[in-house]
């Protein structure tokens, strides 16, 4: 029998399940196939904070969700086109997102009285006409999976756990992507437990092979490799892109990297990477608590380290005595932080950008400390980088934003060269540096202090969280005070001279709209735009990746537009520090539900304020 | 730290001897008039030239209260940091640079209190530091509130009913942390405090030493019972390993009573095998039970010397030697394979 193929150029697709049913691997999977055949992606994985939530509940739905096309895209998409819906609770949660007319592939075989009761249905949808208008497909996954596997000897229980294979093999046929790609990888990650590897490959192959065969579906889609530049490109998570960062920023700089760190969703991610690169000297600790996280890791920059901590919101507040230690001390050191829906314990896994201004304002004191922020997932190995190149040149902490939605979500990455990378100078002290003598808090011209570590013959020193003067010793002179004072803020500002200008994208520079943004809501901003502009209307935009200090052109290009708009995740955290810093109007959009953004949400958000 | 580290050290040297000036900052000394710091600075200053360590590969770190302050009086390297955050930061220190001969000079406000899970994680990692824990049994930089070793009943400007908290027994518990060295000294007894600091820097591993300190300002005769000679001949149980735990000019022992418990009693009565022989090196159960012969405060007998010292793999080092492996199983890490694993692809 012949299928009919049809191309689409882009299609949104969410799989959802119960959080044990391997939802986030299927999508995972489904990825790296649609990466090696050339689409460009992004995916946004969802899941709640419970391990296992009470099978079969709403509250205990995990879903991932890809966009791929033809084109370049920049957002895992609004609203999914097809939802692979494992049991009546991932259809529940997730069909008020699907596409109207769009398609449903359910596991006809979770369909059962308890589960619906479960899932809080009062009629079978599959049965209750509630589902008229989609495409509904019925798969009875569990079964067909059994049987697939029946000659293995599986107990029931493991066969039916190999059925997310399953919905990964038909939707893998149904968009033709690649076997291999899963294969392969059930080899690497199977191949030494064999039944296991048999039992998920015959899973996946039954899946496809269903779709190939059965009548029920008429129609198989293509999806083209998007165009790209020519290079090596590799799918990248936000997290794995960070970790990477930092490596490279180690080797780029000499310097052993020193990771410190509390687990903590959604940055123990960073620790489990990290981890894993023992033999590039790396060395992670995983410290009793937050605080001592950050105090490991300025122990080791004092030694001579890039010493590195990461965590989320409840961590940073832990970890704020210790950067302004940091602060004062004038050490380098990365301090990542992946935000999460707050306040306090808030939605662990949920994202949101809401710490900005903790960033540059949650310690007491007048204690400046530089900020810079990703945009996307791959963006996140340059920031890595760059944070770590502030610290080191300007003997200062750095905060690096992230978030939850970044460091879930991949998307394709042309593979810098190693050789192309910026390189770091730790330009530790060696020698006296006032005739005969060592003084530690001396500055050069960029009013960084010399980095002079223990073992070092003759720069002996005490540094500390009491006022210092330039040769070292504690002060309480109130000159000294205000000197010290105003140097720290001043070399921090002085970074503004060693980071690009604010770039803006604005075709005809003519818009009647600047929609400024920072962080990971920086793919969405740019899908709203091309639809804004597809309408003929004039906006532009621009991304800050430096939050503190801003670039030095940001208050000129802010004055430049009628109007400004800053979509943030928070309620309004970068439109204060731009109208407080240039007297600016700027208008804020704001959006806390734990979710990035949708396209179509900035999009009428922007014609909104360009029609006022 | 390491005997290794030692010789090293001393051959490194170009022959100079060290001294105790090689050790003394120049800042002024600022506690009180009459406070027991003195003596300790005084005493560590003395001992330091004894390791052959250069102050150069020296490292002090502290905390925040009186003791914090030691730091500045070391012409070694330091770090005066943050409230009971010392074992950290010096666990960053001495993990990053297992070369680096580390201290941390803390209080019992500020290893106990404020920075406890610090310095009992410090001890149970058994990371390469000496950390000197200055016990006055008071809040003194604060002015005078009571402190996680404050006795019951101790009337301060925050407890003026008297504190109703029970305190921790520091050494039992640096013991319940797993500590591999746990000692006990008096900061004016200078040769005692020397043979301890020896013990303590020869030790491999996290050496806990806590130090009797008398505040006289704010808790003035805390220690009366051991420190003033008068009654210290007749209360100082000092610990000898392979010794019998005999005191009060041998009048008086540890024996073993009834149910095992360790009791005090007087030698002339007591059948000679119950009297208790001092082991370092044996079950930690002897080590916590001589902790705890005396109440709070300490004005009954109380043990001074080495309560325990056993040897355990020192972090870092494991930590080192992983990298090794690491490096040894899957080669030295390239950045340009790392980007290149996993599936990729390639757009001409």
């Amino acid at each position: 029998m012949s299928k009919q193929v049809e191309e689409k150029e882009r299609v949104v697709i969410r799989f959802a399940g119960d959080s044990g049913d391997g939802m986030q691997l299927t999508g995972d999977r489904f990825t790296s196939a649609t990466a090696v055949l050339g689409n460009d992606l992004a995916t946004l994985p969802d899941f709640p904070a419970e391990i296992r939530a009470p099978a079969g509940t709403v509250h205990g739905v995990s879903a991932f969700q890809i966009q791929f096309a033809s084109r370049d895209i920049m957002t895992p998409g609004d609203h999914p086109d097809v939802l692979v819906a494992m049991n009546p609770a991932a259809l529940k949660a997730e069909l008020k997102l699907v596409e109207k007319a769009g398609t449903i592939i359910v596991n006809e075989d979770a369909f059962t009285q308890r589960n619906l009761e479960k899932a809080g249905y009062a009629s079978n949808p599959l049965q209750d006409g509630s589902l008229d208008g989609y495409h509904l497909y019925l798969v009875p996954m569990t079964s067909i999976t059994v049987r697939a596997v029946e000659e293995l000897g599986l107990t029931r229980k493991e066969a039916e756990r190999s059925k997310n294979m399953f919905a990964l093999g038909l939707v893998s046929w149904m968009y033709g992507r690649p076997v291999e790609v899963t294969l392969n990888w059930l080899q690497a990650k199977f191949g030494d437990k064999p039944q296991l590897y048999d039992a998920n490959v015959a899973a996946f192959k039954a899946g496809y092979n269903f779709g190939e065969t059965t009548e029920l579906f008429a129609t198989r889609f293509e999806v083209k490799p998007a165009p790209a530049e020519p290079g090596v490109y590799r799918n990248i998570s936000g997290a794995a892109a960070l970790a990477w960062g930092l490596v490279a920023a180690a080797e780029r700089s000499g310097l052993q990297l020193f990771y410190a760190s509390y687990p903590i969703t959604p940055a123990s991610e960073l620790l489990h990477e990290l981890s894993r690169l023992k033999n590039f000297g790396v060395i992670t600790l995983q410290a009793e608590d937050e605080i001592a996280a950050a105090g490991i890791a300025l122990g080791a920059a004092f030694a001579g380290s890039l010493g590195v901590t990461g965590t989320s919101g409840p961590g940073m507040d832990l970890k704020a005595e210790t950067l302004g230690l940091a602060v004062v001390l004038e050490l380098p050191m990365v301090i990542v932080n992946v935000q999460r829906a707050g306040p306090s314990t808030g939605m662990p896994t949920k994202t949101e950008q809401a710490d900005l201004l903790q960033s540059l304002f949650g310690r007491h004191g007048e204690s400046p400390m530089p900020v810079v922020a990703a945009r996307s997932p791959s963006h996140c190995f340059e920031t890595a980088i760059d944070a770590a190149r502030i610290a080191v040149t300007y003997r200062t902490p750095v905060i690096v934003l992230s978030d939850t939605f970044l460091a879930n979500s991949s998307e394709p990455w042309r593979l810098p060269k190693v050789d192309d990378l910026p390189t770091i100078d730790p330009a530790f002290a060696t020698g006296p540096n006032a005739g005969q003598e060592f003084m530690p808090y001396l500055r050069d011209e960029k009013l960084a202090r010399p980095w002079a570590v223990p073992g070092t013959p003759g720069l002996r020193h005490r540094v500390g969280g009491l006022e210092k003067n330039e040769a070292g010793a504690i002060s309480y002179d109130p000159e000294n005070h205000q000197r010290m004072t105003d140097l720290r803020a001043a070399k921090v500002d002085r970074i503004a001279d060693d980071i690009p200008p604010l770039e803006v994208d604005d075709p005809d520079g003519d818009a009647e709209l600047l929609v400024l943004g920072w962080g990971s809501s920086y793919g969405t901003i740019q899908a709203a735009v091309r639809r804004v502009r597809g309408a003929g209307r004039k906006v532009a935009t621009a991304h800050l990746m430096h939050l503190n200090p801003f670039p030095r052109n940001t208050g000129e290009v802010v004055r430049r537009y009628p109007k400004v708009l800053i979509p943030e995740m928070n309620t309004g955290q970068l439109a204060m520090l731009i109208r407080a810093r240039y007297l600016v109007d700027a208008r804020t959009f704001s959006k806390v539900k734990g979710l990035p953004f949708f396209a179509e949400e900035l999009e009428t958000e922007m014609l909104k304020v360009m029609d006022e | 730290m390491s005997e290794a580290r030692i010789d090293e050290a001393t051959g490194d040297g170009d022959g100079a001897v060290l001294t105790k000036k090689d050790f003394t900052s120049a800042n002024e000394v600022r506690w009180c008039p009459g406070c027991g710091d003195y003596a300790i600075l005084a005493t560590v200053q003395s001992f330091m030239p004894e390791l052959g360590i250069a102050p150069d590969d020296t490292v002090f770190v502290s905390g925040i209260g009186c003791s914090g302050r030691f730091t500045y009086y070391m012409d070694t390297y330091g770090m005066h940091a943050i409230h009971g955050r010392a074992p950290a930061i010096a666990t960053g220190i001495a993990t990053a640079r297992p070369d680096l001969n580390v201290w941390v000079v803390t209080g019992d406000g500020d290893a106990l209190s404020i920075g406890g899970n610090h310095l009992i994680h410090a001890l149970r990692r058994n990371v390469n530091l000496t950390i000197l824990l200055f016990n006055n049994q008071i809040y003194g930089l604060t002015k005078g509130q009571y402190s996680p070793t404050s006795e019951e009943g101790k009337v301060t400007k925050s407890t003026p009913f008297g504190s109703v908290d029970h305190p921790f027994n520091p050494i039992a518990l640096a013991l319940g942390a797993e500590a591999s060295f746990v000692a006990r000294t008096i900061d004016n007894d200078r040769q005692h405090m020397t043979e301890i600091l020896r013990r303590a820097a020869a030790h491999r591993g996290a050496a806990f030493v806590e130090i009797y300190q008398n505040c006289n300002v704010f808790n003035d005769g805390a220690f009366d019972m051991l420190r003033e000679r008068q009654h210290g001949i007749h209360n100082q149980i000092r610990l000898q390993h392979g010794e019998p735990i005999l005191f009060d000019e041998d009048t008086r022992c540890i024996s073993v009573g009834e149910n095992g418990r360790l009791v005090i009693t007087e030698v002339e009565n007591t059948m000679k095998d119950r009297i208790v022989t001092h082991d370092e090196h044996g079950r930690p159960s002897l080590a916590f039970a001589l902790a705890h012969t005396a109440g709070h405060g300490p004005t009954e007998p109380t043990c001074i010397g080495v309560f325990r010292e056993v040897d355990r793999p020192v972090y870092g080092e494991a930590m080192i030697a992983q990298l090794r492996s690491a490096t040894d199983r899957l080669g030295a890490g390239s950045l340009e394979k790392l980007l290149r694993s996993g599936d990729v692809w390639t757009v001409e």
